[in-house]
């Protein structure tokens, strides 16, 4: 169970990134918040394991308060966020297996952990994960030896080697190719049904936001504007989130089946015609 | 558009400074000249004896020329221990200078007032040769290699420190914050996340300042802090300049060595 209630954020300058924010997750389910840049998606999420400190509200994580904790306190609630970050944010000059067992950092003593000496337990559970997500055999290979794929999945597999109660993901797939945005969304969403944990996702990408997530949530300046299931984002609700524009070609139509093939290849010829005409008009 | 219009628009003359600019430009380097004859006129130069430079010159190699090989077998410990010097003064160094790194650098120092006593510490390390470290040292140890370790390692400190420091500013921050995420301590954040993006820079100054060092400790032995300057000194006391050639071209050879050492390490690192 999580619950966020009336979550605000003030700068300094007297900018609100945030204006009360309340939301509840209560099952294992993949959320997808998504708005424009600068509608508070990241700085929603990095309230939540205190990489932001938010200025009012609470944020409660199977009702342990997180927005007061400092210290110890702050470092074990830690323990229980996974994290999965736009640009990876691997140690690139470490190997891909010290990048994933820092995942249990919270858990073993300093000087294990320079010793790289970490419980055996541990060690099997990163094996288990690097096949997982598809890198098997290259745990001693340097973090900045791979592709954007391969380091995002080095990511996710840091952030499941916390056991994590609750998956906070940053724009996952904001620095990757559409093919390799779509294999990492569908990564992240398998995974976090498989551990049954719920996953805070932030992305741009409205149609993949759309086909991956159980529930999608809606932020516009600092606002929670849509809350609901994937099939409900219709195009006043987009308009809602991001503004006037047309969206007659980003949602998916979940509505008539049948005439789905149909009704993409009509979508994709008036594309054609607009961009014809537009750049006609534009020459 | 007339010709003359043109003209206006595109003239054929441009300057980079304008007169006033020109002229703020001609004042510093007539004020530069001034100060030069200035200090000239009060270090009372004795010019004469730059008259018979060339001949004293010639004096000199004729007296080092041939170099005393005999000499070479006494000179092999103190050179041995010269190298030792700055290689147990680097190793020192090292162990003091990481601290003190972390201390100095913004994203890593725990509060002002540590950031402070790191930079205070980094400064007036660099702000003090390494032959008054010798001096004070020797006044402390007295005479011997162990002063010469010491005024070695404090000189290096700030010169590492600071370099080291400065890295540690320009780390990437975001793997910094995944380790944090993870509910990591302090420590560990330092020693996982920030150590392995300063790694190349640690190893580098490090071998490049023990290639300095050898070369500083070759003079330590004129204050009494051990190694091949002692003998250098005396001999040249003594006049016995073919064993000063001796001592200046092993000291070259070594120095030579050390940079190649130095280099080729510093190639390495990836």
């Amino acid at each position: 169970m999580f619950e966020v209630t009336d979550l605000e954020i003030q700068y300094p300058n007297g900018y609100k990134a945030l204006h009360g924010v309340t939301l509840t997750v209560s099952e294992p389910q993949v959320v997808a918040i998504i708005g424009s840049s600068g509608a508070g998606k990241s700085t929603l999420i990095r309230c939540i394991n205190r990489l932001v400190e938010p200025t009012a509200g609470s944020i409660k994580l199977d009702g342990l308060e997180l927005t007061t904790l400092g210290g110890s306190g702050l470092r074990k609630a830690r323990r229980r966020i996974g994290m999965i970050f736009q640009e990876y944010n691997l140690v690139e000059r470490l190997t891909v297996m010290e990048n994933v067992l820092s995942g249990r950092l919270g858990y073993v003593s300093f000087w294990r952990a320079y010793r790289r000496n970490f419980p055996p337990q541990d060690i099997q559970n990163a094996y288990e994960l690097l096949e997982r997500v598809g890198l098997e055999g290259r745990e001693n290979t340097r973090a900045d030896a791979l592709s954007g794929g391969q380091r995002q999945r080095v990511g996710i597999a840091r952030a499941l080697m916390q056991k994590p109660d609750i998956l906070l993901v940053d724009e996952p797939t904001a620095s990757l190719d559409p093919k390799t945005s779509r294999q990492i969304m569908r990564l992240i969403c398998e995974l976090a049904h498989e551990f049954g944990t719920p996953a805070l996702v932030n992305i741009h990408d409205v149609a993949l936001a759309q086909a991956s997530a159980d529930r999608i949530i809606g932020l516009s300046d600092g606002r929670l504007v849509f809350d609901g299931k994937p099939e409900d984002l219709n195009e006043e609700a987009l308009t809602l989130i991001y503004g006037e524009e047309d969206w007659s070609s980003t949602i998916k139509d979940d509505g008539d089946d049948e005439e789905e093939g149909v009704a993409g290849l009509t979508k994709a010829k008036t594309k054609a015609g607009n961009g014809l005409i537009s750049e006609g008009a534009a020459g | 558009m007339t010709p003359k219009e043109h003209a206006k628009r595109h003239p054929e003359i441009w300057r980079k400074f304008s007169p006033r600019e020109t002229l703020v430009r001609y004042a510093w380097m007539f004020g530069i000249v001034l100060v030069a004859a200035w200090s000239l006129r009060n270090l009372d130069i004795p010019w004469f004896y730059f008259l018979d430079a060339h001949k004293q010159v010639a004096d000199l190699f004729r007296r080092m020329v041939p170099p005393d090989w005999g000499h070479f077998s006494e000179v092999m410990m103190p050179l041995i221990e010269t190298i030792h010097i700055a290689t147990l003064g680097t190793i020192v160094t090292y162990a003091l200078a990481l601290p003190v790194a972390f201390m100095a650098a913004r994203n890593t120092t725990p509060n002002k007032l540590i950031w402070f006593i790191g930079r205070f510490i980094l400064v007036s390390s660099r702000s003090i040769n390494t032959i008054v470290w010798a001096l004070i040292f020797v006044a402390i140890f007295g005479p011997g290699p162990v002063a010469g370790v010491w005024a070695i390692a404090f000189r290096s400190i700030g010169f590492m420190g600071k370099l080291i420091a400065e890295a540690i500013e320009e780390i990437d921050h975001g793997a910094v914050e995944a380790i944090e995420a993870t509910g990591a301590s302090r420590l560990q954040v330092l020693m996982l996340g920030v150590l392995p993006q300063v790694w190349p820079v640690i190893l580098g100054t490090t071998v490049y300042r023990w290639d300095i060092n050898i070369r500083e400790s070759t003079v330590l032995g004129f204050v009494g802090a051990g190694g091949i300057g002692i003998q250098l000194y005396s001999s040249i006391n003594l006049f016995a300049w073919d064993q000063v050639a001796v001592m200046l071209l092993s000291i070259l050879a070594v120095v030579i060595l050390s940079e190649f050492v130095s280099a080729t390490v510093r190639a390495k690192i990836t």
